[in-house]
């Protein structure tokens, strides 16, 4: 039995902008916290917070400990791990949740390794065993070809990075947080890295990600005219085209369009695969859309395991028939 | 300059799958390569050894069949190879992992008498357990810096100069210096495929074995008994929603089809 007690989430910011998935780890943390009947505290390394730590009780909260100091607006990340050590060490949490973005990955494993404690990551679903107080982390491995359900052996706390867009949000209206402020005189000049600069990357002209319908192609479609086909068949469901690996490769689609792993990743309303076989790094990038139909000549292709229609035969001759139908029902 | 890089056999995933009488992995005939990052990684090293007349070094833990991995390393230019082996190893989670291969770092670093002049490069993370958690750890074990996601690296002197990703909009610039230890990612650089003479010479080269005593490891630190993780159970993830399968003509097809889009409310 461990002397730890308590859920501790790690706040996660871009330039004192909290982050979307800072709520959602309050949501499955007040739940953690609910079921093992502690408190659920989080903590911040910022510099300009004050005001937007607020209404986070409302968000199922009940502590937040704000350790502010100016060179904590960017990330450094050895003064980061230090700080968030000491603050471990004082509080002794018995979970503690960290989200699975760039930060959080390379945070957390320097402080797992420290403190000599286990660590998972990108987990998608998390339970309190019954009959124990053992955090049960479950994450998608092999690609998301597997599940697999870790836990740690007498190692605290229990630690995750936790997948972002996966757990809700809770809404505790009134609720009210203790907020505990921690000022720190670190220097920018401690860290061992300077920040040089940040370069804001190029709007991408496409967005895939906020597309309804999506249309793809793959090496099927067999020709770069051929997949001119998707482009019409795209247009006349108003929405955007896009594709695997191979078209990229081929000069057949312009690489912003490309899905998967390496690409977008995408969960559509609609999303038609055309000529794709379904390499597991296309389907990570597409297999949470709404509703997907396959059209390929290949029956045992992987693409029909993920999708909810399947049509065995040639995209060629396939395509346009759909289409001259559509625009039947457009009319 | 000592270029160390860390690589990992890892079985072609796509092809992973679960008895479903036995609940166990079906290991059988499943192809296995080299992590695709860990080719980036690899890349970086032989640039950074031609422009900075670097040695490079290649290292994994494995069974004696990740020798195959090391000898890839050795075809595209690494100049020698390393393969931490012993079953003493066997079920290692990250921690133990980074324990074994600091280790092995530790004790080349010693035999080259290199103290601060070196650079540990690995691929972000593996195509099977995606935890990217090994590179860090090591670092940490090491007292040394990392720098993850890393998209581009340039070395000036004895300055990094180092461009990560932190969330989609943004690349920060970083200026750091050695020793480090780099986790890169694919958009890095594309790695070359190795020469006929690459390989031919590969396949001459010795790869040093080293086991747990080799290494002088702390029982308490390797394998199982050093890991702090384990997996408790392993399953397959859940279909959403069920294959409609349409058959017919082409225009049957798009008919049926559009009634269900239709149904669905999607169209």
């Amino acid at each position: 039995m461990s002397q730890n007690q308590g859920v501790m989430v790690v706040g996660e910011h871009f330039k004192n902008e909290i982050q979307d998935v800072v709520y959602e780890l309050l949501g499955k943390g007040r739940k953690l916290a609910d079921t093992l009947n502690v408190n659920l505290s989080i903590v911040f390394l910022g510099s300009d917070l004050d005001k937007k730590l607020e209404d986070l009780g409302s968000y199922g909260v009940d502590e937040v400990i704000y350790v502010k100091s100016p060179v904590f607006r960017d990330y450094y990340s050895d003064l980061y791990v230090d700080t968030l050590i000491d603050t471990i060490q004082e509080r002794k949490p018995e979970i503690l949740l960290i989200a699975a973005t760039p930060t959080g990955r390379d945070f957390a494993p320097r402080i797992s390794k420290r403190l000599n404690v286990g660590l998972t990551a990108d987990c998608t679903q998390l339970e309190i065993e019954e009959g124990s107080r053992t955090l049960l982390q479950t994450c998608p491995t092999y690609g998301g070809n597997l599940m697999a359900t870790m836990k740690a052996i007498d190692s605290y706390p229990q630690m995750s990075t936790v997948a972002c867009g996966i757990f809700e949000p809770v809404r505790i209206p009134n609720k009210k947080a203790e907020i505990i402020i921690i000022k720190k005189d670190i220097k920018k000049e401690d860290s061992v890295s300077k920040i040089l600069k940040s370069i804001e990357k190029e709007k991408q002209t496409v967005n895939l990600s906020e597309a309804e319908v999506v249309v793809a192609g793959g090496r099927g479609l067999g020709s770069k005219e051929n997949f001119k086909m998707i482009e019409e068949l795209a247009e006349v469901l108003n929405g955007e085209i896009a594709g695997s690996r191979v078209p990229v490769e081929l000069g057949w689609m312009e690489k912003e369009r490309q899905i998967g792993q390496t690409g977008a990743i995408v969960s559509p309303k609609l999303y038609i695969a055309c000529g794709i076989s379904g390499a597991i790094q296309h389907l990570v990038g597409m297999e949470n859309s709404d509703v997907i139909v396959a059209i390929n000549k290949d029956p045992n292709a992987s693409i029909f395991e993920v999708a909810h229609y399947g049509i065995v035969g040639d995209v060629n001759k396939i395509i346009p028939e759909l289409i001259k139908e559509l625009k039947k029902r457009n009319e | 300059m000592k270029i160390f890089v860390c690589v990992k056999q890892v079985p072609a995933v796509e092809k992973i799958k679960i008895d479903p009488k036995t609940n166990c992995l079906i290991r059988k005939g499943i192809p296995s390569m080299i992590n695709p990052m860990d080719k980036n990684a690899i890349e970086l090293a032989v640039q950074l050894k031609e422009t900075h007349n670097a040695e490079t070094i290649g290292l994994t833990m494995g069974p004696p069949q990740a020798e195959e991995v090391l000898r890839q390393a050795l075809a595209m230019g690494i100049d020698e190879a390393y393969l931490l082996t012993d079953s003493k190893f066997a079920g290692a989670d990250t921690l133990a992992t980074s324990y074994t291969l600091s280790l092995a770092i530790k004790k080349i670093l010693k035999q080259k008498k290199v103290e601060e002049d070196y650079l540990i490069i690995c691929g972000n993370q593996a195509i099977d357990g995606e935890t990217g958690q090994t590179g860090p750890e090591l670092a940490e074990e090491l007292g040394i810096p990392q720098i993850t996601y890393v998209e581009n690296f340039q070395l000036q002197g004895k300055k990094a100069i180092i461009e990560r990703s932190f969330i989609s909009e943004e690349v920060v610039v970083i200026e750091t210096k050695l020793p480090l230890l780099l986790s890169v990612v694919r958009d890095l650089n594309d790695p070359k495929y190795p020469t006929m003479a690459g390989i031919v010479n590969a396949y001459h080269k010795e790869i040093t074995h080293w086991n747990a005593t080799d290494l002088s490891a702390d029982k308490k630190k390797i394998g199982l008994p050093g890991s702090r993780i384990i997996v408790w159970n392993l399953f397959s993830p859940e279909r959403k929603g069920e294959l409609t399968l349409l058959e017919g003509t082409p225009e049957k097809i798009s008919k049926e089809l559009c009634d269900y889009l239709q149904k669905d409310k999607v169209l």
